[in-house]
């Protein structure tokens, strides 16, 4: 298990992304799913960056565990920002033409579609917001 | 990322190499804001392109939407990763990928 602790900015996400990849690339993960899990990482750090703690700043860790067995990799948000579950936004509908569709919200939706569980709990003034993919 | 812009005869071409992601799409959205006046035809060549996130996706939703006022918009060279975001998304079904 390894953890990142970085302030909250959408300026650190390459750091973020780079502390990820490294994990992954140990882990032997495919490059599809890398980009998979990049994806997933990029939506839910800019949405603490942007909303946790809003208009300040403030720390995020971000962990990745890897199974022992190699068969799966689940990666943690925590932040102690206001309550938020991005779970709990319904989904957006993919079926409408272009001039229907609204821009933005996809993100979460997109997690969501790639990833093989998220769980979000909130304890003790933290939000966790765990990501699993299998590999 | 870098952006290639070629353009002539109310035609535009965008070959996009890197990321585009959170941090990079807004140059992106500038770059279309600055240069869609008077283009009928627009096409993004994705071949170098590695990534795209929801702020890429949402920058190529903009600008489908405005070529759908003032002509058409094709994206081309879509690799198969960057393809299975699109289909995920349904944008598949909105873009003409050529």
């Amino acid at each position: 298990m390894k953890e990142l602790d970085i302030e909250a900015l959408v300026d650190n996400l390459d750091k973020v992304m780079e502390f990820v990849d490294a994990e992954l690339e140990d882990a032997n993960c495919p490059m599809k799913i890398q980009m998979q899990i990049d994806l997933a990482v990029e939506e839910i750090f800019v949405n603490i960056a942007n909303y946790a703690y809003d208009p300040e700043t403030g720390p995020a860790t971000v962990r990745v565990e890897v199974d022992p067995d190699g068969s799966a990799v689940r990666i943690t948000f925590i932040d102690h920002g206001v309550p938020y579950d991005p779970l709990a936004k319904s989904d957006p509908d993919i079926t409408q033409a272009a001039d229907e569709r609204q821009i933005g919200g996809l993100g979460i939706f997109l997690v969501k579609k790639t990833m093989d569980d998220i769980r979000y709990e909130y304890v003790n003034g933290s939000n966790i917001l765990t990501l699993k993919k299998n590999l | 990322m870098e952006i290639n812009k070629t353009t002539g005869n109310g035609r535009l071409t965008l070959a996009i190499t890197g990321r585009i992601d959170t941090k990079t799409a807004p140059e992106l959205e500038k770059c279309l804001n600055e240069s869609l006046d008077g283009i009928s035809k627009l096409c993004f060549d994705l071949e170098k392109t590695e990534y795209i996130s929801s702020a890429g996706l949402r920058v190529l939703l903009m600008a489908q939407k405005t070529m759908n006022k003032q002509g058409d918009m094709k994206v081309r060279n879509v690799s198969d990763d960057i393809m299975e975001i699109f289909e995920v998304t349904g944008f598949s079904d909105i873009l003409s990928i050529v």
